[in-house]
């Protein structure tokens, strides 16, 4: 029987892959059209070097991110792969999760990310989806929530960043060379990095 | 003598800056490309500009000239993975006038802030 680890990597892979052509067409709009394309190149990757049998989660995930900084080709490479491979670090050894790790899962990532691509919040990037989830996650937990109505709650914050994507310009990557223009369209990092937020959460309600 | 590492998107892009370099700077032989992910697809490769890296280093360190976007970040990426102590700078210049500049300057032994400066100077240099 395969892992948790793998299963779960192996869902976060099928949803990118389903969502390939609706992750390339909203950067058609802002980017070079690749975006989708890039993901389920890296995902494809993935799903066949992490071993089906990989327990620890803190390991499948540093594999999954050192394959996606090799295969992905685009920044969200560099910055997905570092936010797989800290999120790995602080993972390690682990094989199920708390709503602890949760926390340090969304720390290690943002950090990652922004290590990498050095945006803030309000960029139209990636961060405008995880930073508000984060917080929100953040939010329930200390208000007495349980981890997955927390990390539903941290979904809902994603979406609305992406709405908010669409509401500014972008100031960093490809579409900044676009200025106002790119006002009226979604982010696409912050699209994929939402559908991964979901289904990482469809996938613990259902293994809790 | 200093390394130099082009980083392209395109792997035609970074194979050809090499070679335009090359016809500058004879037996020089620390110019390594790492252009695009290893099936020739376009895009960049953090793990395959790190194995560059260690190629082009001889212990004088190695510069690497990128191309746009995301050639940057999976530059710094591939910096953070070496295992070895290899003194690596990015050169903020256009690949191919920055690469001719650079492998002119490393071939003849120059250090690696000397390699940097003249790859930096051909962002200045006037073609007409
Ligand atoms: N500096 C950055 N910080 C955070 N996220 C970023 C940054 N730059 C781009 N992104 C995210 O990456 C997404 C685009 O990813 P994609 O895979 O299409 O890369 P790309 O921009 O086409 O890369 P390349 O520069 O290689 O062409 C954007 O939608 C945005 O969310
Ligand atoms: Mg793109």
């Amino acid at each position: 029987m395969s892992s948790k680890a793998y299963d779960c990597l192996k869902r976060i892979g099928d949803v990118i892959i389903e969502n390939k052509d609706f992750l390339t067409d909203l950067d058609r709009e802002i980017g070079d059209a690749d975006h989708g394309v890039n993901m389920a190149r890296g995902f494809e990757a993935v799903i066949g070097k992490v071993p089906e049998d990989q327990e620890d989660i803190g390991a499948a995930f540093k594999t999954c991110g050192m394959t996606l900084l090799s295969t992905v080709g685009g920044a969200s490479g560099p910055l997905y792969g570092t936010a797989y491979m800290d999120s790995g670090k602080v993972l390690a050894g682990k094989t199920s999760i708390e709503k602890e790790d949760v926390s340090a899962v969304f720390d290690a990532a943002i950090a990652g990310i922004q290590k990498r691509g050095k945006a803030e919040r309000g960029e139209k990037t990636m961060l405008d989806s995880i930073m508000p989830a984060r917080d929100a996650y953040n939010e329930a937990i200390a208000a007495g929530e349980d981890m997955i109505p927390a990390l539903e709650k941290a979904c809902e914050a994603a979406r609305e960043g992406i709405e908010f994507t669409k509401t500014i310009h972008a100031t960093k990557g490809r579409a900044s060379y676009l200025g106002d223009r790119s006002i009226g369209h979604q982010d696409p990092g912050a699209t994929s990095i939402t559908l991964t937020l979901e289904t990482i959460t469809n996938f613990l309600k259902e293994v809790k | 003598m200093v390394g130099l590492v082009i980083v392209s998107h395109s792997p035609k892009v970074a194979e050809g800056a090499v070679d335009l370099a090359q016809e500058m700077a004879h037996g020089y032989d620390q110019l390594v490309a790492a252009g695009g992910l290893d099936d020739g697809t376009i895009g960049t490769d953090a793990v395959r500009i790190k194995e560059a890296i260690e190629r082009a280093d001889d212990g004088d360190g190695v510069v690497v000239l990128c191309d746009v976007g995301s050639s940057i970040m999976s530059t710094e990426t591939a910096m953070d993975l070496l295992e070895s102590d290899i003194t690596v700078r990015i050169a903020d210049a256009p690949i191919i006038e920055g690469v001719i500049a650079a492998a002119v300057s490393a071939s003849i032994g120059q250090d690696i802030a000397a390699v940097v400066a003249d790859a930096e100077d051909a962002k200045s240099f006037s073609k007409l």
